[in-house]
């Protein structure tokens, strides 16, 4: 299956990523009205120290922890892409406990909310890929 | 092949969704005591303070046994286990026999005697959607409720109503709230978050009698209550396991492969003592995560495809009125101490390993990643220790090992 990986001595520590994340995830079509003045909050976080940049979102793993941690089963796994319902999820944080990455986090409402590869928006194809100018974060198969 | 579990919650979907991946035909039966298909048990609180709703609740979704090819008994409850004949009779004078057995029957209310206790009408246990039910419909606007227990199971029943009621008062016999998961720090600011919100406490103190609808403690003091919520604790419920002569010490043993000491009969979840990573002995968690691995781990096993569970810990993630908590490991070693005003986090370092943290507030966010190191007992010495202390964050790992993380398919 495709996955987003990372290329970190290509990232520029631009914060493109985040901001075509947040976009894509808004439900609106126009990118300056989904993201001007507004506070975001991308699913994709770039870690910055130095000279070192990077972007991390949910790897999809083949062992979710937060799956099998989740204590409402708001989050579910179909063909490897891992998804979580904000519908059934209560906020406990429980995704957040488990995730050895670091790659949930609260949504704007509360519950929390994961990186789905744009599957499950209208993008069908992750957006901070398509986004990021220097292919420090790619989507293939490995 | 018939696999029979006894027990419909998590463990049993754990055990269901792994058996599945490698055994497509053989036979499963789920035995339920509960009246409900598969519901999110620690969710009750939450349907309770109007966050979810019964329909949400589901733990898997509707089609979830069709699809696994699983046939239920809801409202049925096992009597006894004859492991010569691997035979179940159960409560309707029929009997069931099983090849291969998941024992998955949770925890059950621990309530300590106290004197006139029988005689409070309005009582209740706060466990099942049941218990949840039962006590929502004797909430009133006007209902002072005493709550015994100020342990996870007590205070999240005290968040679920405390906005549809009078009142809310907790009892416990320990001296600070969350005592088995929190620091004396921690206690403090949760409880401090708490009164703030309008819960009250008696705390190192235990109700002597009950006297109508009075609750007489034993420092005297006087609590007037119309609904009483025991909250106590829970313990496993080997009552079955026992009787058939396996063996228990306070839960049923089993092994990394959640084989109990019969052959034929595996357990998990609530109900069994299997073996602590970080303590290399055999405990009894009583957490989610834990009765999903376990149920998955006995699963793998007796569709012969055997996978150890070899790093069980305790881990918690709770939270009250937006104030988060997560917990992990055991409280031992050196510890590191970070406070703020919106947050809490204490580090155990042992042996050059992180073996347990405490995180409260503004302290939660990518707790994860300590968690990890408490359970793949990372060296600390590979990692810029300094950094990650300080916060959760992948660029703490040498440049090798995060190019794994984030280049390579997990």
């Amino acid at each position: 299956m495709k996955k987003i990986y990372v290329n970190e001595q290509w990232c520029l520590a631009c914060h493109l990523c985040e901001y075509y994340c947040a976009y894509a995830n808004s439900g609106l079509s126009d990118m300056v009205q989904a993201l001007k003045d507004k506070p975001l909050h991308p699913r994709i976080q770039v870690e910055q120290r130095g000279t070192v940049s990077f972007a991390v979102n949910c790897r999809h793993c083949s062992e979710p922890l937060c799956l099998k941690s989740c204590i409402a089963g708001a989050i579910t796994e179909k063909d490897g892409l891992i998804v979580i319902d904000q519908d059934k999820c209560v906020g406990c944080y429980s995704c957040i406990m488990a995730c050895p990455y670091g790659a949930l986090m609260p949504s704007e409402s509360g519950v929390m909310q994961k990186c789905e590869l744009c599957a499950t928006n209208s993008h069908g194809l992750p957006v901070c890929v398509q986004g990021c100018p220097n292919q420090a974060i790619v989507y293939e198969e490995r | 092949m018939q696999y029979v579990i006894i027990g419909n919650s998590i463990t049993s979907v754990g055990c269901i969704e792994s058996i599945r991946k490698h055994d497509t035909t053989g036979a499963i039966t789920v035995i339920g005591e509960e009246n409900h298909p598969i519901y999110a048990r620690p969710l009750i609180s939450y349907l309770l303070q109007g966050k979810t709703d019964e329909q949400k609740m589901t733990y898997r979704d509707e089609g979830f046994y069709q699809k696994h090819g699983v046939q239920v008994l809801t409202g049925r409850r096992v009597e006894k286990i004859e492991v010569e004949g691997q035979l179940l009779r159960l409560d309707d004078g029929s009997s069931m026999q099983y090849d291969k057995l998941l024992i998955a029957t949770g925890s059950i209310p621990f309530i300590p005697p106290m004197k006139n206790l029988e005689e409070v009408e309005h009582r209740h246990t706060f466990l099942s959607l049941s218990d949840a039910k039962e006590l929502e419909a004797e909430l009133q606007p006007s209902s002072r409720v005493l709550i015994i227990g100020a342990g996870l199971i007590g205070l999240k029943c005290a968040e679920g109503i405390l906005e549809r009621v009078q009142s809310v008062t907790v009892v416990d016999l320990a001296d600070r709230i969350l005592s088995s998961i929190l620091d004396e720090e921690g206690s403090a600011r949760v409880q401090t978050h708490l009164e703030q919100i309008g819960i009250r406490f008696h705390l190192g103190d235990s109700v002597r009698e009950f006297c109508g609808q009075e609750a007489l403690l034993t420092s005297g003091k006087v609590v007037g209550f119309d609904i009483l919520v025991l909250a106590v604790g829970v313990k496993p419920n080997i009552a079955l396991a026992k009787d058939a002569g396996l063996a228990v010490n306070k839960g049923i043993l089993i092994d990394q492969a959640c084989r109990t000491s019969n052959p034929h009969i595996w357990a998990g979840g609530d109900c069994s003592e299997g073996w602590e990573l970080l303590s290399g002995e055999r405990r009894n968690l009583a957490l989610l995560p834990n009765a999903y691995m376990q149920g998955e781990t006995a699963g793998y096993s007796m569709a012969e495809n055997e996978q150890r569970f070899e790093n069980a810990i305790a881990m918690n993630a709770i939270g009250f009125f937006g104030l988060h908590i997560i917990t992990a490991g055991i409280y031992q070693g050196e510890d590191l101490c970070f406070a703020t005003e919106k947050g809490y986090k204490r580090l155990f370092i042992k042996d050059d390993h992180l073996v347990g943290c405490i995180l409260i507030g503004d302290q939660v966010a990518r707790g994860g990643i300590y968690t990890n190191l408490i359970r793949s007992r990372t060296d600390l010495r590979t990692l810029d220790f300094a950094m990650i202390s300080e916060q959760p964050a992948l660029m703490a790992f040498a440049q090798k090992v995060r190019s794994e993380q984030l280049g390579r398919a997990q």
